[in-house]
């Protein structure tokens, strides 16, 4: 640094005073969510495994409208994180000559792809 | 000719070390015509309105990387940034946030200059010496498409500005020397790339970045900053993990 007097701003509130950290801020604040929503899964297989009784109550406050607002909530949040890092892909991916809009549409629909497989597998494993 | 000037006001931060606790904001009622920066708007409050007005320029083109400043909140350069693009007004231009003010619209550089864009070993270090007698390194064209872009960067520190993890802790090499480094580790002349995954991989290094990407966004030559500090967070992974297969680790 050097040896004159400079005067350093404040970066206080810095995310409130353009769109873009706005937006960033909701992709990073919404992460919590997700981790909340996966213990709430968890906490559902417990009960499955603790019996009837356990899976009952579990499924009762799974039920509750409350309850499945919050999951409404949570799942508007999930879209729009899952989103944010397809949109950020041509940023991660390596140096290759792919138009950054063919690379998040490629990638939204290779994970369409593959969840539909898994989901397609699970759902004939359990039947 | 319809004389088309119009007029706008333009509101500068103003900040003088020597007498100043804090910078204020100053608005000049400026004339402009369509074809006119705010570069020029500038310049024109400099040479008829306020003389004591100090901001950096040179080359009003978009290639020296002098005039970078925020323009309505925005990091831009202001050579590069229209007049009538901000009419009616007012419009706001500040120094470039996260650097230290130095007075008015010019900020302190130092830290870029002295600290972050040598840290990153900016130049070629080259596999093996040649006498200028054995003759150029030669490269390929694919070869130089590689790392072109990422050599595009002019220093306006734009990105710097765009970068909040920057402006909570200036110990981050920060968008644009990573940028350049990424450039030379790209590079097939070179063969650097060990010295500087160091500081990639250290606490300054990529992992300062939390991927806000605002940085490509205001990038005024296409460099892509964000994408270069991302690539390698994957080289530093991959860095980590193979230092455990091979004796000498992955700095090859």
């Amino acid at each position: 640094m050097s040896s004159v007097k400079t005067y350093v701003r404040p970066m206080a509130g810095w995310w409130r005073k353009n769109p873009f950290f706005v937006r960033y801020m909701i992709r990073e604040a919404s992460a919590p969510l997700f981790y909340l929503y996966a213990l709430w899964l968890l906490a559902g297989i417990v009960a499955l495994a603790l019996g009837p009784v356990a899976y009952a109550t579990w499924w009762a406050i799974a039920t509750n409208p409350l309850m499945i607002l919050l999951n409404l909530v949570v799942l508007v949040f999930a879209v729009y994180h899952t989103w944010t890092w397809f949109s950020v892909l041509p940023k991660t991916t390596p140096d290759i000559d792919v138009e950054p809009g063919t690379l998040v549409t490629g990638g939204v629909i290779a994970a369409i792809v593959v969840c539909a497989a898994l989901f397609a597998f699970a759902w004939g494993v359990t039947r | 000719m319809a004389d088309n000037t119009r007029k706008i006001d333009i509101e500068c931060l103003r900040y003088n070390p020597e007498t100043d606790a804090a910078p204020r904001y100053q608005t000049y009622n400026v004339p402009f015509t369509d074809d006119m920066s705010v570069l020029q708007g500038l310049q024109y409050i400099k040479d008829e309105l306020d003389g004591s007005l100090t901001f950096r320029w040179s080359c009003r083109m978009a290639i020296c990387g002098s005039c970078g400043s925020m323009i309505n909140g925005v990091p831009q350069l202001s050579c590069h940034t229209f007049l009538r693009d901000y009419y009616p007004g007012p419009m706001r231009v500040e120094p470039l946030n996260h650097f230290p003010v130095l007075r008015d619209l010019a900020i302190d550089q130092t830290d870029f200059v002295r600290n972050k864009l040598p840290s990153v070993k900016p130049y070629i270090i080259p596999k093996e010496s040649k006498t200028l007698a054995q003759g150029e390194y030669l490269q390929t064209p694919a070869q130089m498409h590689k790392y072109y872009h990422y050599s595009e960067c002019i220093n306006c520190l734009l990105c710097y500005a765009a970068c909040p993890q920057y402006g909570l802790d200036p110990k981050f090499t920060g968008p644009a020397a990573i940028a350049l480094m990424h450039r030379y580790n790209s590079d097939s002349r070179d063969d650097g790339r060990a010295e500087r995954m160091e500081l990639a991989n250290s606490d300054e290094g990529v992992w300062g970045c939390t991927l806000v990407g605002y940085c490509s966004e205001v990038c005024p030559k296409g460099v892509d900053p964000a994408h270069a500090v991302n690539q390698n967070k994957v080289a530093s992974t991959l860095d980590y993990f193979f230092r455990f297969l091979t004796p000498h680790g992955a700095r090859r």
